[in-house]
């Protein structure tokens, strides 16, 4: 790896971005950093201005207005200079259709430097991919590897990956999450952008979520977690109901069972400190405390828009926590 | 068709009704006129528009009857025949005479290319992205795709034959011959619409079904060329081309309906072979299953420039190797102009036209253009394969690595243009040996190849014109298809129209010097140059600037 000053610099550095397709307002004052040497995710659904970002990073756009740096570079003047130093993973791969998925790979590699045969060949044996085929007879999933071989298969600062898990099926999944790993272990930063909730919870050290073109929430998945409610459930001896008068606590519902009574709340992480002596002084069973998923955090986010559409979502939106909640309670038994 | 406004549901059968393999044939044949609808008008407006303005000239000729005798003679020039027809009712001109001799030919052509194009369109094009695939997943017939297509291409055929029939009844014309020549000339153009079906059957891509159609056109135009040379009226060597039952049918002159039923058969045996291939092969496949391919790339496989010619050097061997095919074959008749000009020789009117020395050249001069015209269509279509792979997200993925925007372009537009030379000279060179090999001594090899070589500058504007409009207004590169059009139209039409010397000068082969007949004017052939540099400056400054389309 190139440890030169720019590793002070961040690896990607964008402040109030902006950028409009006619009257489509795409990015909308957008903030976004990676730190050198870290995996960043860009959690936003489609639509949210996470691929129009990239194309300003990668210099295939021209910005409005706001600043964006590159490796310590400017993404449009210093394209090419900048290109050497990364790699990147479009959402959806098109391949040169006479070219087979092999060829493909060696041509992207060797602009950007001399390609390695031998980490080309276990990057095709990990990712199960046959490079004799012709790229017009590769299904989506494997035009995603023939693009994620060609971007692992080069020694570079920045991988920029614009949802490359899509069309991969868990187990390959898998292995893609093993190789960011591997590639953060060798001091690659990392700019993730997906809706996989779980695939960012899985390698990123930070997260930036993007709502309209412009960042809503942004941190490391503690700094996030902080801020947001853990799902807590209990069997206790005593009446709970005061607790729902405590501040920060919310949703607290009630039901009585052999053993005691079960009661169920969400409650701000910064408050738990206050909460957690008053529901001990209750004569506790079982206790069970759901950490807020990536998920959560995205619903809370999303959850009104979602609503607006006609999606049913609980409460705040907390579907797939209540899930974990039930699961762990169910255990508990 | 224009009342066509809304998408009909794609299938509106219900799925308790059992269904046939046409299932939803209907409902597609609207959904292609709903998506067509602008494309299919101007075509069906155009072909009409040109009759009325061809019409408009002829009558006018018609009032000096010794005008119309001199045309006579002049279309029985090798030159004139090779852009018009057998000759039928050059004893009597008429303006029937005229239209059917003179027309037919490039409304067939017109025709057969609008007929290529949407079928291919609707077949393979479909086919090749997963449109098609959709669509057969929905409640529809296997068959009824390619059976939509081919009822789009036959409704908007008869369209135009009932609107120019009412054009050519309009003006006076006999209404049987009228009608006979616009259904003539439909059969014509629909047996290309058959062999671009074959044609989508064996090839995998739309740029491959589409070329070998163009091919069959190509030939169908030469044999007719040869044929008619050969004889007046046409020799057997003109019954091998579908656009000679057209002429054939000598409509206003003596009437006769059975060419056109060679058509007919043609088409019906035609259909039977696509069905028949179709049914042997699967769905997005082409006959031929493909072959695994290197796991690693030849080393040379490393620039920008070795991808782009590494795809476009199949279509450059293919339309170089059959148009020089072609021009060949051209260049052998070109003896047979010398005893052409003898038997016509004493004709007075003839006389007067030319002298007979020049007539020779004069013929050579016209297939020299059409040789610069196709390495100009082909220039285009290469040219704009830039747009292609921006288009298919491709220009993005390669402006990723550290390939800079000029350098991107620069291959592409290095390959095109060179591609287009080799076109080119390959078909001058090859004309020129036609004619060496038939052993004509009115031209020289030399002559033929300077005529051909002065037309690179004018082809240059073209390939420069069509990347500065991608570079600058993306949207609008079909832009450049009207210039090449527009060209044609001044070669052929530029004196029957009257077109006056400013609107000429727009078209870049007014300003291509012919040493045959003329002078070279080295200030044409400069001034050509110096736009096509502009061009190209201002493409590179233009993509420069630009942002990169996004998928």
């Amino acid at each position: 790896m190139t440890t030169t000053a720019s590793s002070t610099t961040p690896a990607v550095e964008v402040h109030d971005l902006r950028k409009a397709f006619g009257s489509v307002q795409a990015l909308d004052g957008l903030d976004l950093t990676v730190e050198t040497g870290q995996v960043a995710g860009f959690l936003g659904p489609n639509g949210a201005g996470k691929s129009t970002a990239i194309r300003v990073l990668l210099g295939l756009l021209r910005s409005d207005s706001g600043s964006a740096r590159l490796l310590g570079g400017d993404p449009w003047r210093d394209a090419v200079a900048l290109h050497r130093r990364l790699a990147y993973v479009p959402g959806d791969v098109s391949l040169w259709p006479n070219l087979t998925g092999g060829e493909a790979i060696d041509y992207l590699a060797r602009l950007r430097g001399k390609p390695d045969k031998r980490r080309k060949a276990e990057l095709l044996e990990r990712f199960e991919l046959d490079p004799t085929k012709k790229a017009r007879t590769y299904s989506k999933g494997n035009r995603q590897k023939v693009a994620l071989v060609a971007a692992f298969v080069s020694q570079v600062d920045l991988l920029v990956l614009d949802e490359p898990t899509s069309g991969l099926d868990p187990l390959m999944e898998a292995v893609f999450t093993e190789h960011v790993r591997e590639a953060k272990a060798a001091g690659t930063s990392v700019l993730l952008s997906s809706h996989i909730l779980s695939e960012v919870e899985k390698v990123c050290d930070t997260v930036t979520i993007i709502r309209g073109g412009r960042a809503v929430e942004s941190g490391t998945l503690d700094d996030l977690r902080h801020l947001t409610r853990s799902a807590v459930t209990a069997v206790v001896d005593g009446d709970p109901s005061p607790i729902a008068a405590m501040a920060g606590v919310h949703d607290l519902a009630t039901t009585s069972n052999g053993a005691g009574t079960r009661v169920t709340f969400d409650v701000d992480n910064s408050e738990m400190g206050r909460v957690l002596p008053a529901i001990s002084a209750l004569g506790v069973h079982s206790f069970t405390a759901q950490p807020p998923s990536l998920e959560e955090l995205f619903m809370r986010h999303y959850g009104d828009e979602l609503a607006a559409d006609g999606v049913p979502t609980s409460g705040d939106g907390a579907d797939g926590a209540g899930k974990h909640a039930a699961s762990s309670r169910a255990g508990a038994q | 068709m224009s009342a066509v406004t809304a998408a009909p549901p794609l299938a509106s059968a219900p799925a308790a009704r059992g269904g046939t393999t046409l299932t939803g044939t209907w409902s597609l044949v609207r959904f292609i006129l709903r998506r067509d609808r602008v494309r299919l008008l101007v075509w069906s407006l155009a072909i009409p528009a040109l009759y009325l303005a061809s019409l408009g000239e002829y009558t006018a000729m018609a009032d000096d009857p010794e005008g119309m005798q001199a045309r006579a003679a002049l279309v029985q020039t090798p030159a004139m025949v090779s852009m018009t027809g057998p000759g039928y009712g050059t004893d009597d001109y008429t303006v029937g005479a005229a239209v059917s001799n003179e027309l037919v030919l490039w409304m067939v052509l017109a025709l057969a290319v609008m007929s290529i194009l949407q079928v291919v369109r609707h077949t393979r094009a479909e086919e090749e992205s997963s449109r098609s695939e959709l669509v057969r997943a929905a409640a529809v017939g296997r068959h009824a795709p390619v059976v939509a297509a081919l009822v789009v291409v036959l409704l908007v055929n008869v369209v135009v034959a009932a609107l120019s029939s009412a054009v050519l009844v309009g003006a006076g014309l006999e209404a049987v011959d009228s009608v006979a020549m616009s259904l003539g000339v439909a059969m014509s153009a629909m047996t290309f619409g058959a062999i671009a079906l074959v044609a989508s059957q064996v090839t995998e891509h739309s740029r491959g079904a589409t070329g070998l159609s163009m091919a069959a056109l190509g030939a169908a135009f030469t044999l007719r060329t040869i044929g008619d040379m050969q004889e007046q009226h046409g020799s057997w060597v003109s019954w091998l081309s579908p656009i000679a039952w057209a002429q054939q049918m000598r409509a206003y002159v003596d009437l006769r309906w059975w060419p056109a039923a060679l058509g007919a058969v043609v088409i019906v045996v035609l259909l039977f072979v696509a069905s028949t291939l179709a049914s042997r092969r699967d769905f997005g496949a082409g006959l031929v299953p493909d072959r695994p391919g290197r796991a690693d790339a030849l080393p040379s496989l490393r620039t920008p420039a070795a991808l782009v010619w590494l795809q476009q050097r199949m279509a450059l061997l293919w339309t170089a190797l059959g148009l020089a095919f072609m021009w060949f074959a051209t260049g052998t008749i070109v003896n047979q102009v010398g005893a052409m000009t003898e038997s016509l020789a004493n004709n007075p009117v003839y006389a007067s036209v030319l002298g007979s020395g020049e007539v020779t050249k004069a013929f050579v001069g016209i297939i020299v253009l059409y040789a610069a015209l196709g390495a100009a269509a082909y220039g285009i279509v290469a040219a704009l394969r830039a747009k292609t792979e921006e288009d298919a997200g491709r220009a993005e993925y390669a402006l990723a690595t550290p390939v800079s925007r000029a350098r991107w372009l620069g291959a592409n537009l290095g390959v095109t243009s060179a591609g287009t030379v080799v076109v080119l000279v390959t078909g001058v060179l090859a004309l020129a040996g036609g004619a060496a090999v038939a052993g004509t001594e009115d031209v020289t090899f030399g002559e033929v190849t300077e005529a051909g070589l002065l037309f690179l500058p004018a082809l240059a504007v073209f390939v420069g014109l069509a990347a500065a409009l991608f570079a600058w207004i993306p949207k609008a590169t079909s832009l450049v298809w009207l210039l090449l059009e527009y060209t044609i139209v001044v070669a052929l039409f530029a004196d029957l129209f009257h077109l006056p010397d400013w609107a000429r000068r727009i078209s870049p082969f007014w300003w291509v010097p012919d040493p045959l007949t003329a002078g070279v004017d080295w200030v044409h052939v400069g001034g050509l140059c110096a736009v096509a540099l502009v061009l190209f400056v201002l493409a590179f400054a233009g993509f420069r600037r630009r942002d990169v389309a996004t998928k």
